[in-house]
Formats: C-alpha cells, sequence, structure tokens
C-alpha cells in the first residue's frame, strides 16, 4: 500500500498541485483555529489567543511550506522547474543553441556511429560458446609471411596436441547445384568433422559430420545453412535423408545449420561438406587448408601456442615433408584476433580520429559556453543577490548544459543512424563481420552516455567559473563587460581546437600520399582494357572419361572460341590472378635439396603472358610447343632470379614445384604484385596447364581488348558458353576495378579520416572566429582609443590579424607533437611515405595559417571599422 | 517546581501519533493536544513536525485520513489507524520497550 500511495501522491501533486496546497491551507487553518479556542478556553482575550497560537506554529506560510516540502516529487518538481528555465534562456538564444547543438550533433553522431561500426570487430566476441577458446593455427615462416595448414600437419595435431579439444582444417569449395530451374553456384566449405564442434555449433536439424564418413572415397554427405534450406526447398523437414546434386554427384543431406549460426570464417557459405583427404594422396601436405581449434578449458592459448610449435617442429624433423621448408614456427591465435589483424590498426585509427573530433566539438561547445557565460555574469550576479545559493545557481547551468548536451545527442543519434547506414554502405568488402555492424541498444545506451558526461563535462567549467565571481563587483561592472582571465580561458580553448584539427590533417594527410602512392605503383602487368573474369569447368557425370583430359580440353576449346571474338587482341587463362584474392604458393626446390622455398605458382595457357603485357627479360615465353609430351618448362620472374641466382644466368637451370618436375628454366619475366598492391613477395614461377600433373578446376580468364574491357564482357562470356553452357563464370571485372578494390580498405579509411579532418578543421575555424570577434567586441573601446591616438587602419588590422596567427601558430606547434606521436602510431598503415613527411606537414601548417586568416577576416574589418569618436562618446 | 517543556525525543514521534490513534480517530491539534497532556506537559509537540509526520504516515499507509464536522462545527482532517499501522505500532512498541530497559539497566548499573 505504501509504495503506491507515494507513486500515486506523488503524481497527482506534480500534476495538480493547487488541491493538495487548499488541502494543507486547511489542516494549518484548523489547527490555528483550534489553539486559538484553547488559548482562549484560557482565559486569554481574542487578541492575545491568536497571537499565542500563532507563535506556538511559528508562522503559517513556514508550516505550509515544510509540509508541503515532504515527498520525492519535490526534487522532480525542482528539476523539471530547472529545465524549464534552461529550455526558456536557450530559446532566447537560438544563435548558440543552434551551433552548440550542430557541433555537439557531429561530434556526438559521429563517435556513436564509428563505435556501432568498430564494436562487431573489436570488442564483441564472436558468436560461438567460449569464443575466446576458440583460435586459428598458423604457420610462419622467419620473413613473417605465413603459410596456409596442411592436412598431414592437422592430422598430427588431432593426435598429439593434448591442449586441444578438437581441431579441424577447411577450403573454400565452390559447388553447383542443380536439379532445380537455374543451376546455381554456392558458396560453401570442404571441412574436416570436427569443423563444427570446433566452433561449438551443431546443426539444429539432422545431425552432425561423423568422423567415419570423412575418409578417402566417403560417402558423399552435405550439412546445409537455414537460409538456403528455405530459399531452395522451402523449410521442408524432409530435407535431411534426402538428396541434393551438386557438381552433378548426389549428396546426401545430413544437417541443417540453425538460423542464428554465423560463419565468420566464410561468411558467405551455405554448404559443408567433408573433406575426405588421405594420407597416401599427394595434395596431403599441399598448403592450401586453414587450420581451426577449440583449445581445453584449462588451457592458455599461449600453451598452445607452445605445445603446437614443439608437435610442429617434432613432425618436421620426423617426417620431413618436401613442403616444408626450414625454420617454420607454428603457433596459435584466438580467432577474434586473427580475423580482425589486418584492420585493427585502420580501425584504432579512425577510432582515434573521431574521438579527436568529438574532443574538438566539446572545446568547441565550452568555449561558447564559457563566452555566453560572460555575457551572462550580470544575470548570475542578480540572482545571486537576490538569494540563490551557489550550488543553486551551478545545478541551473549544469542542467542547461545537460540539455543542451541531450539535444545534440538526440540530433546525433540521427546522424549516427545515417552514418552507420553509409558505413555499411561505403565499407569495403572483406570487412570482417561487416553484417554484424547495426545500430543497436548498446548503441543508444553509448551515446546516452557519452552525452550525459559530455554535458557534465562541458558544464562543470562555465558553472564552477559564473559561480566564483564576486556578485557585487559583477553588478557595478555587470554593463561594461571588461575583459578579464575568461580571455585566456578561451584562448587556450581554441589552441587546443587547433593542435586537436592540426594532428588530424597531418594524418589524414599521410593517408592520403599514401593511398597515391600506391595507386601509381607498377603493379607488373598493364591493367588498361584488360577484362578478367573466373571459369569453372563443369563436371561430367562419373563414366565419360578421364576427367582431367576433357577439362584441358574444354578450357582450350574457350579460349580458341574467345580469341574469335571481335575486339579482343589477346586471351589467356592462368589458375591464379593478380591482385583478385587468389593466392596459390609452392615450394620450389633445386636439384636434390629438400628445403622448398614458398613460391606464386602459375599454372597458364600459352599467351597468358602476352595477353597481361608482363615484360620478358631473358630467354623466351612459354609457347604451344610446351604440351604435356614436351621437355618441361619453366620461367622464373626477376626476383626470384636475383635471389637465387644472384646475377648469374638462371636459364637452362632446373628446379622442381611442388610436386612436380624437375621443369628447366627457359625464360625471366618482370615482376608482378599477387596479393596486394602493398605486397612486398613476388617470387613466382610460371608453367603451361598442360606441363602441370593436375587438372585445374578453376581457371581465370584474361582478355585484351581493343577498347573499353567493360563492355567486351558479354561477348566474351557468350563465345565460352558456346563451346559448354555449364560452364560457371563469376567475378566478372576489368583489372582497373580490381586494382581499385585492392585498395578499397585504404580508401575506405581514408575517406573517414578526410571527413573527420574536415569537421574538425571547421570547427576549430568556428572556434577561432568565436574568440577573435568576441575578442574585437570587447576590446571595442580599446581599440577606439588608438584609433584616436593616431594608430592606422592597417595597425588595428594587424592586430586582430596577429592575434589569429598567434593562437594558430602555437596551436599548431602542439599540434606538430602530437602529430608527430600519432604518425608512427599510423606508420603500419603507411605506404610509400613516413610518418613525418615533409610535404605532408607543409601542406598542413600551409592550410592552417590560410584558415586562420579566414577566420580573423570579418573581426579585422570590424575593428577597423571602429569610429573613435562614436566609441568614446558613449563611454 | 517548574518542568520545561522538552521537544518529543527525536524518531518517537511516529509512534506517538499512532499511539495516540490506537483509542480513536483525531484531528491534527487534537493529536497534539492528547501528547501534551498524556506526557503530563513533558512533551511539547512542534505543530510543523506534526503535520508532515501525518504526511509521511499516510503515504507509508499507516493513517488515513478524511475531513469531517468537529463537536464545535469546523471541518477537521481527521486521521485514524489502519491495519498497517496498528501492526506499525505494535513493531515500535516492541522496539522501544528493548531499547528504553536496556537503556535503564546501564543507567542503573552506572548508579
Amino acid at each position: 500500500v505504501g509504495l503506491w500511495r507515494q507513486l500515486t501522491r506523488g503524481l497527482r501533486n506534480l500534476t495538480d498541485r493547487t488541491s493538495t496546497d487548499r488541502d494543507i491551507a486547511d489542516e494549518v487553518d484548523h489547527y490555528l483555529a483550534e489553539a486559538t479556542a484553547a488559548h482562549l478556553a484560557r482565559g486569554l482575550s481574542p487578541n492575545d489567543a491568536r497571537r499565542a497560537a500563532m507563535r506556538d506554529l511559528g508562522g503559517v506560510t513556514g508550516v505550509r511550506e515544510e509540509i508541503r516540502g515532504y515527498g520525492w516529487e519535490n526534487v522532480v518538481a525542482a528539476a523539471i522547474a530547472d529545465l524549464r528555465y534552461a529550455a526558456r534562456s536557450l530559446k532566447g538564444a537560438p544563435g548558440f543553441t543552434t551551433v552548440t547543438v550542430l557541433t555537439l550533433a557531429l561530434g556526438i553522431g559521429g563517435a556513436t556511429a564509428i563505435f556501432g561500426a568498430v564494436k562487431p570487430m573489436l570488442f564483441d566476441s564472436l558468436p560461438y560458446p567460449h569464443a575466446a577458446r576458440v583460435v586459428m593455427l598458423s604457420e610462419d615462416n622467419v620473413d613473417g609471411s605465413q603459410n596456409d595448414g596442411t592436412f598431414g600437419m592437422y592430422r598430427q595435431f588431432a593426435e598429439r596436441a593434448r591442449t586441444l579439444e578438437a581441431v579441424a582444417v577447411m577450403r573454400p569449395w565452390t559447388p553447383s547445384l542443380t536439379g532445380s530451374e537455374i543451376p546455381q553456384r554456392l558458396e560453401g566449405q570442404r571441412v574436416s568433422a570436427s569443423y563444427f564442434r570446433v566452433l561449438g555449433v551443431l546443426p539444429h536439424l539432422g545431425s552432425d559430420l561423423r568422423d567415419a564418413d570423412d575418409r578417402q572415397n566417403g560417402p558423399n554427405v552435405v550439412v546445409i545453412s537455414d537460409s538456403l534450406w528455405r530459399r531452395q526447398f522451402g523449410g521442408d523437414p524432409a530435407l535431411v535423408g534426402g538428396s541434393v546434386t551438386l557438381d552433378g554427384q548426389p549428396f546426401t543431406v545430413v544437417g541443417v545449420m540453425p538460423a542464428t549460426f554465423q560463419n565468420v570464417l566464410a561468411p558467405e557459405a551455405e554448404v559443408w561438406s567433408l573433406l575426405q583427404y588421405g594420407m597416401a594422396q599427394g595434395r596431403a601436405w599441399g598448403h592450401h587448408l586453414k587450420t581451426v581449434a577449440r583449445i581445453r578449458p584449462e588451457a592458455s592459448v599461449s600453451a598452445v601456442s607452445r605445445e603446437v610449435d614443439t608437435i610442429g617442429r617434432a613432425v618436421l624433423e620426423e617426417l620431413r615433408p618436401a613442403t616444408y621448408g626450414p625454420n617454420v614456427r607454428f603457433s596459435a591465435r584466438s580467432l577474434q584476433d586473427d580475423l580482425t589483424r589486418g584492420v585493427r590498426p585502420a580501425l584504432f585509427g579512425v577510432m582515434a580520429a573521431v574521438t579527436i573530433v568529438l574532443m574538438i566539438a566539446c572545446v568547441n561547445v565550452t568555449n561558447l559556453l564559457v563566452g555566453r557565460g560572460v555575457h551572462r555574469r550580470p544575470e548570475f550576479a542578480l540572482r545571486t543577490a537576490l538569494g540563490a545559493g551557489r550550488g543553486r545557481l551551478v545545478r541551473q547551468l549544469l542542467t542547461e548544459s545537460l540539455l543542451v548536451a541531450w539535444l545534440g545527442g538526440a540530433a546525433g543519434l540521427a546522424v549516427a543512424a545515417l552514418g552507420v547506414r553509409a558505413l555499411v554502405a561505403l565499407s569495403p568488402p572483406g570487412l570482417p563481420r561487416a553484417d554484424a555492424i547495426d545500430i543497436d541498444a548498446g548503441l543508444f545506451v553509448f551515446a546516452f552516455a557519452l552525452t550525459t558526461l559530455v554535458g557534465l563535462a562541458f558544464g562543470m567549467i562555465p558553472a564552477v567559473q559564473a559561480s566564483r565571481h564576486d556578485p557585487h563587483s559583477a553588478l557595478q561592472h555587470g554593463s561594461r563587460r571588461t575583459a578579464g582571465g575568461h580571455r585566456r580561458a578561451r584562448a587556450g580553448l581554441v589552441v587546443t581546437e587547433v593542435a586537436l584539427a592540426f594532428v588530424l590533417l597531418v594524418n589524414s594527410g599521410l593517408l592520403m600520399r599514401s593511398l597515391e602512392q600506391l595507386l601509381s605503383v607498377n603493379v607488373g602487368f598493364d591493367s588498361s582494357n584488360l577484362l578478367t573474369m573466373q571459369v569453372f569447368a563443369s563436371r561430367r557425370a562419373p563414366g565419360q572419361g578421364p576427367q582431367e583430359v576433357s577439362t584441358r580440353d574444354r578450357f582450350a576449346a574457350a579460349l580458341a572460341a574467345v580469341g574469335r571474338v571481335p575486339g579482343v587482341i589477346a586471351a589467356g587463362f592462368t589458375s591464379q590472378l593478380p591482385i583478385s584474392g587468389d593466392r596459390d604458393e609452392y615450394g620450389v626446390r633445386f636439384g636434390t635439396s629438400t628445403a622448398g622455398q614458398s613460391t606464386f605458382r602459375y599454372a597458364v595457357s600459352p599467351g597468358y603472358l602476352e595477353t597481361m603485357r608482363i615484360p620478358l627479360r631473358r630467354g623466351r615465353l612459354l609457347n604451344q610447343d610446351d604440351r604435356a609430351d614436351a621437355p618441361l618448362s619453366v620461367l622464373i620472374n626477376e626476383s626470384f632470379a636475383n635471389r637465387q641466382f644472384s646475377g648469374a644466368d638462371p636459364i637452362g637451370q632446373q628446379l622442381s614445384v611442388g610436386p612436380a618436375g624437375p621443369y628447366t628454366i627457359v625464360g625471366v619475366v618482370g615482376d608482378v604484385r599477387q596479393l596486394s598492391l602493398a605486397a612486398d613477395r613476388f617470387e613466382a614461377v610460371y608453367m603451361t596447364v598442360d606441363q602441370w600433373p593436375m587438372p585445374e578446376p578453376v581457371m581465370s580468364l584474361a582478355v585484351r581488348a581493343n577498347g573499353s574491357a567493360a563492355s567486351l564482357a558479354p561477348a566474351v562470356r557468350a563465345a565460352i558458353w558456346s563451346v559448354d553452357k555449364n560452364q560457371p563464370i563469376v567475378r566478372v571485372s576489368t583489372a582497373d576495378q580490381l586494382l581499385a578494390a585492392s585498395a578499397a580498405e585504404r580508401r575506405f579509411a581514408l575517406s573517414l579520416f578526410e571527413a573527420f579532418a574536415f569537421v574538425a578543421l571547421c570547427l576549430a575555424t568556428a572556434g577561432l572566429y568565436g574568440v577573435l570577434s568576441g575578442g574585437v567586441a570587447e576590446r571595442t573601446r580599446e581599440i577606439g582609443v588608438r584609433a584616436a591616438l593616431g594608430a592606422s587602419r592597417a595597425n588595428i588590422l594587424s592586430l586582430v590579424f596577429r592575434t589569429g596567427a598567434a593562437l594558430t601558430a602555437l596551436g599548431a606547434i602542439i599540434g606538430l607533437a602530437g602529430a608527430l606521436l600519432t604518425g608512427q602510431a599510423i606508420a603500419s598503415t603507411l605506404f610509400g611515405v613516413t610518418p613525418h613527411d615533409a610535404v605532408t606537414y607543409s601542406a598542413v601548417i600551409a592550410i592552417m595559417f590560410i584558415v586562420s586568416a579566414a577566420a580573423a577576416l570579418v573581426p579585422a574589418w570590424r575593428a577597423a571599422r571602429v569610429d573613435p569618436a562614436i566609441t568614446l562618446r558613449a563611454e | 517546581m517548574h518542568t520545561p517543556k522538552t521537544d518529543v525525543i527525536q524518531g518517537t514521534l511516529d509512534m506517538l501519533i499512532l499511539k495516540t490513534l490506537s483509542l480513536e480517530p483525531l484531528h491534527g491539534f487534537g493529536i497534539a493536544r492528547r501528547i501534551e497532556q498524556i506526557s503530563r506537559g513533558v512533551f511539547k509537540v512542534n505543530p510543523g513536525s506534526l503535520l508532515t509526520a501525518f504526511q509521511r504516515l499516510e503515504r507509508a499507509g499507516w493513517l488515513n485520513a478524511a475531513w469531517r464536522e468537529t463537536d464545535n462545527a469546523r471541518r477537521a482532517k481527521y486521521y485514524s489507524l489502519t491495519r498497517a499501522g496498528r501492526k506499525q505500532l505494535e513493531h515500535e512498541t516492541a522496539q522501544w520497550t528493548r531499547r528504553a530497559s536496556a537503556v535503564a539497566r546501564l543507567l542503573k548499573d552506572e548508579g
């Protein structure tokens, strides 16, 4: 009953105070009447009785107020009154309010959007039970590069490691699904049976993959995703146990993953089948698998790292697999770290940038508030003189700051909502966990907390400043607005802004120069008018002759057909295409040495290098005569030749590539960047497809066009399909598009930095303008006196410009120190420029001074127009 | 001999109000007078504290209030004890007795 009464009475008082007030008044009056009557009864005269009763009571109004003061609603009512007063006072200053709210909206909105984007990548744990126990196992070379894992090593880890609960290997798989109207190419993975156990998420329909089926020539089984199950099979539970046709073969569907399952290792994957490798196969020691493991609850990642390294080295000692070079180290890293490792520096950079923008926004708002506080000093003085306590004033000012902050925060959330959408739309492909970026409750809480914090923080300074002043002197000088110590405070704030903006400008300048350098890098082939696409060999049903022969023949026939398309100058197939995300490396060995050196391997059609215009440095290119029955020929590139033969003629030397060889080197060609524009590993070998022992089921086609490459795509596709209409074609793009996509991540980070730097510059300029124009307004009298004493307009103009330049210079010096520090932090994301690039620094300094001059322009003009006669008369 | 009036001991006002009302419903001045009479003038009740206490006790659900005519035809706010109030009175009385006897024992030992 008690709580209920507290609540209802309180609410009633909040909404309708008058009836309660009347009730209290009546009760007090009655008390007074009864007390008077009692005194009368004791024999006092009516007047004396009344006076005695009043004395007992101690003042009617006081008692009423005392009774009224009881109840929680009074606290609320006071806060509401504060808010109402704050709202009125903000409405009275629309310019101040607009600028402040917009400034905060930019700062808070930007920070909220970035936090929302970064959160799933950096802070959220992966969507698996005990996600911290899922680790990637990697093989690290001495030079810091990494190899993919091998099936052989996976088996050894699974057998020997005591710190691991389960280990799994996987590789990408893109089967075509037939049996319905349109054949579809699906994204999927070939995995060991332990895969889902490692992640800790099992199919919710049917059963998990079974170890017993994971053997060479085991049964064809597949687990499918919930989305595929619903989209393609209408969510029919009877599908489990049924059969689907993948790559022309029947597969039994054993399970359906839950809809909530997020496969962070291959976000697009919808089908999972077993790897079914055997140790007797040549590929058992091929480096093309990713290894992931779940560690035991009691084990630490570092303990796992130590154990796998010990095991790995022991295995190399015992079995001496040919595909491993010397000095390979094995290590474990948490999956979370592994996924975000590449983008982490950029993300932290962006977060730092948006924090700087937020800081500048806060400084700017503080600056505005201090400026406003100066003008309101008479008001505070008056209120203090009328009896407002210091605490009351501070509370009032804080309420006002909080109100502005919340208004800014609300506007900021709108900015954040737009910003997050824009971030997702602009985010480069391959950004880990981009699908998890969203505005969620956490983001709202973050924005609210941030706003409140900002409101309290910047409300504190003017509040303390305002309450510290002696009301007497303030009242006396109230109308004159003498310049005082606050000027130094505001100047300090502006210097801070300039310094922070300087830091941001330098960093975005460095990133801009990096991108410029990156895009002007020599990729090693001519990317203009070059069309590329990936072509899959369609598989025939078993029993139609040797598969590899038909695969090779079909690719050859397709190439011939493409060559006949009008507008095609040259065309060629390659097993991996540069800058496309392809990565295929083999260990290359010389003579009898068992140590292989990891090298990019290209199995190509004769004519591929000519199509790409990769320059020949020595010897000859590959040609039609390099057939399966001819002596094995290989091309190496310059880097490889230099590293291996250091200037000596490599032509005629012999080498083996993985399981194949020995090949004779017939030529040396130019270096090509394979992994990315920033890649610094080049060693490569080229041989014809015919002289590689295994068939290549997936090839990339490069077509040199006579004009626009993109417009040629339909005709080229039609030509391939004229040979075999079942050959799926994906990833159609021009080489220039591939290069642009390769720089997309940097471009993305750069555009964020540019946006932040621009906002920072605008805010700093606004701050500078505010201080300079405020200074001129306050010093009107002084300027008038100077003018009367003979100062020229030029003197007065330079007075203002000098102030602006001095503030800018001080800010720039502090900013310089900050930029040198942060430049070191982003050094790893730079390319081709040093963190203290002189061009960038001088450009930024120039920009800062131009902007400061622009900010000083209007105040200076105003100062120069001060008429001494008018100013002095006003005194 | 003149005995000075003292203010009601801190924290006992609620109990005294509840006790007074356990006999019959009364208005504010009636309660004040009753407390002063029964304590033989030892306790003087501050009207402000008393009326504020009513707000508190009513919101806590221990008292009900209603406007009624008094014997001398004035309108007055009468307070009566609720069931929860009665329970609270028992509780506070027990507490008080326990504390008072403890204090009494201590003082006796001292003497």
